[in-house]
């Protein structure tokens, strides 16, 4: 069991061709309600990428011990289990920024991504790629509120990771804040522009009806 | 493949037991390190308060608890306004609270305070405060100086309210205009709030803070809070103690 073509496709794949918000629309809750700032969205990615890895290696180890009769149940319980390691270990690590995150990190557990990639990836591949697969769709959701979160915060706030760059003129600078960017619905705009933009590149993704 | 019922409890149970022990472990391992946390993060809103800390410093632990040297943990019966014993403190003791501007339900009997030590003397006391904004309560510290009238600062921990519209209560520049003003006129009743636009230099407009632009209701949840912390069935009684004994 190498890390092959096979193994980099899957990790891969999911980034552009086949990424979880653009094409398949999936976890936008999450992508509108942590991306007003760049760490908290930085957090985030780190948080889902290691929960989807995570549950795809260690459903995809026992998938053909579960019986089919519980095998959401038992996706579900790997999940949420991985979902409180994580919460625990950013209250004790990143303690400002779970604070920010708060019930959020919670919700992963019900983030469509998660479940997606066991139950219709993991079940049926070996370990090596199920992790591949898992990893690569958390870096997919990744781009997305990270590129969401750039723009929101520089927009929204003039600035990044908390560092000012444009100076907003609450604090005395020229710069007038974009209050859509900072409120839900400026997330919604934005990633309907990428997934425009998207499909406008890789003409294939687009629906047809 | 048909598997037996025996397989699949048991393959339950397994499961259960296995992500039990995950967490149990995880969550056990980690709580000392999240409750020192906690506890720090509270301290932080503390010296937030008072400004010794500055908005954007950021402090080692070693720092805050060095800071804090200096500042007292009181405890004090929120009624009769007197001190209590800190080992009697329970934070849950909590009794439905009178009507009130602030919307507050229930109020605890005790409240654990600071107060900043200078020379032996409270040189500053910081009271936890609460209430209502628009969407959400607003949870912070209120410093006041000795003199119990004139404001220190003021910093919200914990709340909800719109970014960039009531959130602005987090802007640094927002809270340095608290510095200084007065709490209470002559006759001791409570007159800080907050006014449509800007407020006047705190030696000309005491009384006034500027209110928060495209957010009245959040100004008005801090007016009320104000009012009604500063009040009788607020601080009130402890704030005369303090003035008139010095201690309580």
């Amino acid at each position: 069991m190498a890390f092959g073509k096979k193994e980099r496709e899957a990790l891969l794949d999911p980034l552009f061709n086949n990424n979880p918000i653009s094409l398949q629309v999936l976890g936008i809750c999450s992508a509108l309600a942590v991306t007003t700032k760049m760490d908290t969205a930085l957090v985030m990615c780190a948080a889902v990428t290691a929960v989807t890895g995570g549950t795809s290696l260690l459903i995809s180890l026992v998938r053909d011990r579960i019986p089919p009769s519980i095998r959401i149940i038992v996706q579900l319980s790997v999940i949420a289990s991985l979902v409180i390691v994580t919460d625990q270990i950013l209250k004790a690590y990143f303690f400002d920024i779970s604070k920010q995150l708060s019930v959020f990190v919670g919700l992963i557990i019900t983030n469509c991504i998660v479940m997606g990639r066991a139950e219709g990836y993991a079940m049926q591949n070996g370990p090596l790629l199920s992790l591949a697969d898992g990893i690569g769709n958390g870096l997919g959701y990744s781009i997305f509120l990270l590129a969401t979160a750039f723009c929101r915060e520089l927009l929204g706030s003039g600035s990044l990771f908390g560092y000012t760059l444009l100076s907003p003129v609450t604090e005395g600078g020229w710069y007038t804040p974009n209050g859509l960017m900072v409120l839900s619905p400026g997330a919604f705009f934005l990633i309907g522009l990428f997934i425009w933009a998207i499909r406008t590149w890789k003409p294939d993704q687009v629906e047809q009806d | 493949m048909q598997y037996s019922n025996k397989y699949i409890f048991g393959f339950t149970a397994l499961v259960c037991l296995v992500c039990s022990l995950m967490i149990s472990v995880s969550s056990v391992g980690l709580r000392s390190r999240q409750e020192r946390n906690k506890l720090l993060d509270r301290k932080k809103s503390v010296l937030q308060a008072c400004w010794l800390m500055q908005p954007g410093e950021k402090l080692s632990a070693a720092q805050i608890e060095e800071k804090f040297e200096h500042i007292e943990t009181k405890v004090i019966d929120l009624k009769t306004g007197a001190y209590a014993d800190s080992a009697d403190y329970d934070p849950e003791a909590k009794e439905a609270a009178p009507e009130n501007v602030a919307q507050i339900q229930e109020l605890p009997a005790q409240v654990e305070l600071y107060q900043v030590m200078k020379d032996g003397k409270p040189e500053t006391l910081v009271l936890p405060i609460y209430g209502k904004g628009l969407w959400s309560t607003l949870y912070g510290f209120l410093a006041l100086d000795a003199d119990t009238t004139t404001i220190r600062g003021l910093t919200y921990y914990e709340h909800g309210e719109t970014p960039g519209l009531g959130g602005e209560v987090d802007n640094p520049k927002w809270k340095a205009a608290w510095k200084g003003r007065k709490a209470y006129d002559e006759q001791w009743k409570v007159q800080i709030g907050l006014v449509k636009g800007k407020a006047g230099p705190p030696d000309q407009d005491p009384h006034h803070v500027d209110g928060l632009s495209g957010a009245t209701m959040t100004s008005r949840g801090v007016t009320n809070m104000m009012q009604f912390w500063l009040g009788d069935e607020g601080y009130g009684a402890f704030l005369k103690r303090f003035r008139e004994g010095g201690s309580a």
